[in-house]
């Protein structure tokens, strides 16, 4: 091939297919891409600098507009990290509840995924489908929160609220019709040749680079690495549940996309044993006003959101205010690997690879 | 058109002759604005979660295309209408910006959630710009953490008639 002079190409920050304010520096030598750069950033709202001037409970919004996507994935991992370092045991109702909830917000994310890596690839009608059915979770979370999306609804301890009667019958409804749904995405959005020719191959990481990168969740799952934290470091009450977790054997755009809707089919597993097994009882623990754990603790708590690893590491100074609250982001993380896989591909690859891993910005950069 | 002796006989005014013929006399800029309030182009922008919202409103349930302001473009060369969804950081700023200034006029600002109103919960925070207004002038602003898309509606019909007034 003949190398011409390099010319760059800025995607974003202000682009439809960069999911937020991504920007990234395309390198090109006529359609190859040599080199991608990647510059976060653009939605840095210093939240880890505000979380020290809060107090534990009132950071409890802002963990939520972490990943708004699946608002309730963040919650989860900090009020789990907040209980850890202060040593709260929650009622066995109000951890069922999170479960539910949290996979349901799992659901929802990769929806938008399915959704948003049909109209990056120019398949609006994708868009409207996933849409669609999104709308019946958000129901669900109007109902036991009172928010549609950024619910909030985890408390240091417990939930705020018991779910309403009208929650059950929807949901059950949700589980039983979520089979129909994803037959529907694959016979419009992954039946369809285009974003076949258009995934499969492209941007193929190896599992050892993703596990050098420190790539996790689906991303990871799709290369092939068999690890869940909710199997394989277990929190809550998730050992009780029975689940598979899916994986890919090439890596590439496909692959990501195809261990994304198995995901969802398990997370409706894990959503039905939870309806079949959650005990009645108590929601909330006896939780001090002003909780002000031990000076010089320090936790980190991980949990499996639908990004990957999303961890917190809390350092408590004795006051009620945390000394220290560090994200450990995985969207940032996987967002690394782009100009890898990027590398040697053409210029409507990047909007593919960007898609497929499936980076949320507000998590990203914090 | 020629206006019969008759039709002045009743000592009506030479517009009010039209009408009666089903003729509407105004000006081009009412007519200029009458079409323009009900055919916004918002700009794809967004970097947070209101732009979700934005989404969903665009998705099959909420159906912005029954206001009519459905075509979202992605170049900020072809849109009239800036919907600031999200918090503006301020590496975000001189980016927000310039797209505005990218903007043909006449153009109008809705500031979506509250981040772009006031800052919102990220007042506090070192990065963060407190509203959209600090940088341009904005038409309509629509609170809510995110808003729901009925309030992003209700926005929309708000920034209409303040079009259709002529008053931007």
């Amino acid at each position: 091939m003949i190398e011409t002079e390099t010319y760059t190409i800025n995607i974003g920050p202000q682009h439809p297919s960069t999911h937020g304010g991504l920007h990234v520096e395309a390198i090109m030598d006529g359609e190859e891409v040599k080199d991608a750069i990647v510059h976060v950033g653009y939605v840095h709202r210093s939240v880890e600098k505000i979380a020290e001037s809060r107090t534990y409970a009132q950071f409890v919004p802002y963990a939520s507009r972490l990943d708004y996507l699946a608002s309730h994935l963040p919650t989860l991992g900090y009020v789990q990290a907040v209980e850890k370092l202060a040593g709260i045991i929650v009622p066995e109702r109000a951890e069922y509840i999170r479960v539910i909830v949290s996979e349901l917000s799992r659901i929802a994310s990769h929806m938008i995924f399915v959704g948003s890596l049909a109209i990056d690839l120019g398949a609006t009608t994708g868009m409207v489908y996933c849409f669609r059915d999104r709308e019946r979770i958000m129901d669900m979370f109007e109902m036991s929160s009172g928010q549609r999306m950024i619910a909030s609804y985890m408390r240091l301890g417990g939930i705020s609220a018991d779910l309403p009667e009208s929650f059950y019958p929807a949901v059950e409804s949700f589980i039983n019709d979520l089979p129909g749904m994803i037959a529907e995405y694959h016979g419009l959005i992954s039946g369809n040749e285009i974003l076949q020719e258009r995934c499969k191959d492209v941007g193929i990481l190896s599992a050892q680079d993703a596990v050098a990168y420190g790539v996790t969740g689906p991303n990871l799952r799709a290369s092939g690495v068999d690890y869940d934290l909710r199997r394989d470091d277990p929190y809550g009450i998730y050992p009780r549940f029975e689940f598979r977790v899916p994986t890919g054997q090439n890596g590439d755009s496909w692959d990501r996309f195809m261990v994304r809707i198995e995901e969802m089919e398990q997370s409706g597993r894990i959503i039905k044993q939870a309806l079949r097994d959650m005990p009645s009882g108590e929601i909330q623990a006896k939780v001090p006003r002003i909780l002000k754990p031990e000076k010089g603790r320090e936790v980190y708590h991980r949990v499996e959101s639908s990004k990957g690893e999303l961890g917190f590491h809390l350092v408590s100074d004795g006051s009620d205010k945390p000394y220290r609250v560090h994200v450990r982001a995985p969207s940032f993380i996987n967002l690394m690997v782009l100009p890898l896989i990027c590398r040697g591909g053409k210029l409507q690859d990047v909007i593919t690879n960007i898609a497929t891993l499936d980076p949320v910005l507000g998590e990203s950069d914090r | 058109m020629v206006l019969n002796e008759a039709d002045t006989r009743d000592g009506s005014s030479d517009v009010e002759q039209l009408e009666k013929h089903n003729i509407i006399v105004t000006t081009l800029e009412k007519i200029w604005n009458w079409s323009r309030a009900r055919s916004f182009w918002p700009l794809s922008y967004g970097c947070n979660c209101c732009p979700i919202e934005m989404m969903a409103s665009g998705a099959a349930r909420f159906d912005i295309a029954r206001y009519g302001y459905e075509v979202f473009r992605a170049s900020p060369r072809q849109a009239d209408l800036l919907i600031v969804a999200g918090p503006i950081t301020l590496k975000m700023a001189p980016v927000v910006k310039r797209v505005y200034e990218q903007m043909p006029s006449p153009k109008w600002v809705l500031a979506m959630g509250n981040c772009a109103t006031s800052g919102g919960p990220f007042r506090d925070g070192y990065s963060i710009l407190p509203g959209a207004d600090t940088l341009f002038k904005v038409d309509i602003f629509v609170p809510g953490c995110p808003p729901r898309p009925e309030a992003l509606f209700h926005g929309l019909l708000e920034l209409k008639k303040k079009v259709e007034r002529g008053d931007y």
